[in-house]
């Protein structure tokens, strides 16, 4: 099985990097950005087939690793 | 007096933090390598800076799950005074040690510059005195960010070390080199035994260095 999971930081928390892509964006004339966020995206390969536990795993690597959940959330997605 | 010094792979301020360490008690701390799982009885454990794991994933997340890590937050919990500092604050930040956040500089760029600092408790052996520090900072992701909420339990318990201040001791919004709430440069946990700061007082330990004012942090544990 293949998970996704998307890394993002939370809405509250500044992003500089992404103010500076938006910047860079306008500055290359693409117009009607309101917001550039920027996260991360991890792939994970995993044995077996059962979506449940492996959901179950993926969030305990998320909270336990792979994200920071004072600045950070993530989402899981299994294909 | 027996003090510790954690080595990961890519920590590069372990040897400047020894000797002062040495100048400073006379006994030249013991280094010990991630891998260790226990430390010996210690008056002091120092996670130095540096870029462990060359910070893949977040500066300080993969020596948060280093074998010695565990030691080091039985220790903490034990009482054992720990100072983080740079990256080490970053590791003990990941380790959920200390409270909050380090986050990307405001400004998007590495800052290498002297800072001045002052102590904002009186409470902990690491902020004793009362003088306004110069030394310096060398960091990419030392803006302090804590929620609302935590920022609050951290100011109702006295757990702000130093802020960023300017040389006569003013907290503002120009002595904030990085974007850091409330000016934090460095916070304590609960107990006041942990410490973490993005400041070097181990590259501000000797006049030779530019300012020997870093000293007054490690003086109180060592003397």
């Amino acid at each position: 099985m293949l998970a996704k999971i998307h890394i993002t930081l939370k809405k509250d928390v500044l992003d500089p990097q992404g103010k500076v892509i938006a910047n860079s964006l306008s500055n290359l004339g693409f117009e009607g950005i309101q917001s550039v966020r920027q996260g991360k995206y991890i792939e994970i390969m995993l044995d077996g087939n059962d979506k449940n536990t492996a959901t179950n795993k993926l969030n305990e690597m998320c909270e336990k690793l792979l994200a920071n959940l004072v600045i950070e959330d993530y989402s899981v997605e299994i294909d | 007096m027996k003090s510790h010094v954690i080595v990961f792979p890519g920590s590069n301020c372990d040897r400047d933090v020894a000797v002062a360490i040495k100048n400073i008690s006379g006994s030249t701390p013991d280094m010990v390598w991630h891998k260790n799982t226990s430390i010996q009885e210690s008056d002091l454990i120092v996670v130095p800076g540096g870029f462990s794991y060359g910070d893949y994933l977040r500066c300080g997340a993969i020596a948060s799950t280093s074998p010695v890590i565990n030691e080091v937050i039985n220790k903490a919990k034990a009482g054992v005074p720990v100072i983080g500092i740079c990256n080490g604050f970053q590791i003990l930040i990941e380790t959920s040690l200390l409270d909050g956040a380090l986050i990307r500089n405001k400004t998007l760029s590495f800052i290498c510059k002297d800072v001045y600092i002052k102590p904002e408790n009186s409470s902990s052996i690491f902020t004793e005195y009362n003088s306004v520090a110069k030394m310096p900072i060398a960091h990419n992701e030392g803006n302090y960010f804590a929620s609302d909420d935590t920022l609050k339990k951290i100011k109702d318990h006295d757990q702000i070390a130093f802020k960023y201040c300017d040389a006569d001791g003013l907290v503002n919004e120009e002595s904030n080199p990085n974007g850091s709430l409330d000016n934090i440069a460095g916070i304590l946990n609960d107990r006041k035994n942990v410490l973490g700061l993005m400041p070097h007082p181990e590259r501000a330990a000797e006049i030779t260095l530019g300012s020997d004012q870093g000293k007054n942090i490690f003086e109180g544990v060592l003397r």
